[in-house]
């Protein structure tokens, strides 16, 4: 049996000074990874949460982003005698051909960001279930009206139920108010796509968004895309396409982790210079309990607990502080620009139990990284020269 | 009383302090006997807690044998050696060293933890040992709410508690006051003649020694005096001590 946790646990508490900044330390690096990290969550999320995987979004070949693409008028048609697309009651193919513009728009805490505005088709709404108009109405088609995302009328200046949005010699009126359950169009305005095609003098779409029925028809379509020459179009999964504009997220992460580690072996050198404190002043004792019979490995084991135990209060302080931080600093949506098509993209700091259970992880390995050498030194502590020594 | 529990053959020790080299016991031969209770006297320096160490398995030595029951804990590692001494030794030091963290009862239950016995098994064993030693209703206290010559006999009880086949100690009661010391001195008597345990113990104190069975003389790393107790008149073991009080530096 081993030498028992309570033993080091008394001890940490007999440490109160050394132990508490050491937690504090391991703490807050602990809080701010989680909090670099709960950004870089929120951010994936809205576009994870995106994108039937049902729906194609035809895109003019090796356009990375709907602004960079375009289709024409009369390739829309072609389009549309693809096989795959799923019917409308109707009969008619459930496929919508959009405009995306960007706008410069003032945010209302100072600045300005780029705000996506899409011109749709009436048939958009049924191509995102997600999309739900909560005040207003729908715009009128050629009347210069907008509808415009709950969470941009909140960030952006003149963009609440009633007001003028100014952009160069163009006017909208805001007629509605929509909520897009977190994806992506939450960080958009949408007009008619005629009316905004006009406004722009732009001749072709951006893009057209299909509906498929199922996945082989789904795969089917995006072939017979590929395969027609006089198109030079491609066909991608929207689920696909919002999931590529995740490396936005991508670099975020990456600075996360980074400074994470960059923090963490800070800490790490701050416990292990509390964990050889410990041993040190305790090295009569632990040549004691070797002469009980305690092993080599024993000693070595109830250091490094101890060292975790140490790291895990310090962990545990660090989640506290993180959801306080993300609760109380920066809860409610915040926006970024979106690295591939430069636009506003609203989100919400999202500290999941998993990025909790990572700031904890991370502690413990502070916890290691602190306490393996003076483990190891407990470990080898020569008995007879210790027992010598005088206190 | 007959049967030989510890036989030193040949042992030397040497220590390196540097290009130095210090031989502090040369070819020491020593028997001790089951049921045995040795005072090991001698000046500072002259190998007392060396051959105590060695015999303990704390230590080991450069050359020679040391048997206890049927081992020769001189053939074994490093590891073997701590297992063993949990099975066999009760080690009790001059400064006691309990741990300050924890209670007299944990403190005498950490040899326990390294037996197989349950967790009520443990219990009733600490028990057993605390009220040997008169310390039953103490056995929440921290080391830091007991006195001294209490903490030296919690640390007793840690040292009997798994009914070792060899009780040491060395200086038991160098840092206690004359009534504690005695104390210690006839608890440590009791467990030699009730228990019949066997003791070996180091000592600068005539005091201590007289509850001997045996006394031991050693000089600078070589065995110079071994008699009987029992056979020194008061004035005759004056005598043998006194050179030893004289020798003790202060
Ligand atoms: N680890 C060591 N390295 C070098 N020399 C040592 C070491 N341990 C002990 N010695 C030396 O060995 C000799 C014997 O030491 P030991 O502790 O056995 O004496 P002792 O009889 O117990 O003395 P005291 O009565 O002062 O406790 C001393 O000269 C001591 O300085
Ligand atoms: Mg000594």
């Amino acid at each position: 049996m081993a030498i028992p946790l309570k033993y080091n646990v008394r001890n940490l508490f007999v440490r109160k000074i050394t132990t508490g900044l050491t937690v504090l330390g391991i703490g807050l690096v602990v809080a701010v990874f989680l909090s670099v990290m709960s950004l870089s969550e929120g951010l994936a999320r809205v576009f994870k949460a995106s994108g039937s995987t049902r729906n194609v979004l035809v895109l003019r070949q090796n356009s990375q982003s709907e602004v960079q693409s375009g289709i024409s008028r009369n390739q829309v048609p072609l389009i549309l005698t693809l096989p795959g697309i799923e019917k409308n009651i109707d009969g008619n193919p459930l496929a919508s051909s959009e405009l995306v513009v960007m706008l410069n728009l003032k945010k209302i805490d100072g600045g300005a960001s780029n705000v996506t505005l899409r011109g749709i088709s009436e048939k958009s709404p049924l191509l995102r279930p997600q999309f739900k108009l909560i005040e207003g109405r729908m715009f009128s088609p050629g009347l210069s009206e907008v509808i415009v995302s709950r969470s941009i009328s909140e960030r952006f200046k003149n963009c609440r139920l009633g007001d003028t949005i100014h952009f160069g010699v163009y006017k909208w009126k805001v007629v509605g108010i929509f909520d897009a359950g977190g994806t992506a169009p939450d960080s958009e305005i949408w007009t008619d796509v005629e009316g905004a095609m006009n406004s722009f003098k732009r001749p072709s779409y951006s893009s057209v968004l299909v509906r498929t029925t199922d996945k082989a028809s789904r795969d089917q379509f995006i072939a017979a895309l590929a395969g027609d020459p006089r198109l030079a179009l491609e066909g991608k999964v929207e689920r696909v396409y919002y999931d590529e504009q995740t490396s936005t997220a991508a670099p975020i992460k990456f600075f996360g982790i980074f400074i994470g580690v960059i923090m963490a072996i800070g800490a790490g050198f701050g416990a292990m210079n509390t964990m050889y404190a410990a041993v040190s002043t305790r090295t009569k004792e632990i040549a004691m309990l070797r002469v009980l019979g305690f092993s080599r490995l024993a000693i070595l084991t109830s250091f490094i607990v101890e060292a975790l135990c140490l790291a895990l209060l310090g962990g545990l302080l660090g989640c506290l502080l993180g959801i306080l931080t993300v609760e109380l600093a920066l809860s409610g949506v915040t926006g970024t620009t979106n690295f591939t098509t430069f636009s506003e993209v609203v989100f919400a700091f999202r500290l999941t139990p998993k990025i909790l259970l990572t700031g904890i992880i991370l502690s413990l390995f502070i916890g290691l990284f602190g306490g393996i050498l003076p483990a190891t030194q407990a470990a080898f502590t020569k008995i007879i020269l210790a027992l010598r020594q005088i206190e | 009383m007959t049967n030989p529990l510890i036989i030193v053959e040949n042992i030397v020790k040497k220590y390196h302090r540097g290009a130095e080299e210090l031989t502090v016991l040369n070819s020491l031969n020593f028997t001790v006997y089951e049921g045995e209770f040795v005072a090991l006297m001698g000046p500072s320096g002259s190998g007392k807690t060396t051959l105590l160490n060695l015999i303990a398995g704390i230590d080991r030595p450069n050359s020679g044998y040391i048997f206890v029951g049927k081992d020769e804990i001189s053939a074994l590692s490093e590891d073997k050696l701590a297992e063993w001494r949990s099975r066999h030794i009760g080690f009790i030091f001059q400064t006691y060293n309990l741990i300050p963290v924890l209670t007299a009862f944990e403190n005498v239950e950490l040899p326990l933890l390294l037996t197989p016995l349950g967790k009520s098994e443990r219990r009733k064993h600490v028990e057993i040992a605390l009220s040997i030693v008169g310390l039953a209703d103490r056995m929440s206290h921290y080391p830091r709410q007991l006195s001294g010559g209490q903490e030296q006999r919690v640390a007793i009880a840690r040292a009997i508690v798994t009914d070792p086949t060899l009780l040491m100690a060395d200086e038991p009661t160098g840092d206690l006051d004359a009534k504690s010391a005695e104390e210690v001195l006839i608890l440590l008597e009791r467990l030699n003649s009730e228990f019949k345990k066997t003791i070996i113990i180091v000592t600068h104190d005539p005091k201590a020694a007289a509850r001997a069975s045996r006394l031991v003389r050693l000089e600078k790393g070589i065995l110079k005096e071994d008699i009987p107790t029992e056979s020194l008149d008061s004035a005759r073991f004056a005598e043998a001590a006194s050179v030893f009080v004289e020798a003790r530096p202060k």
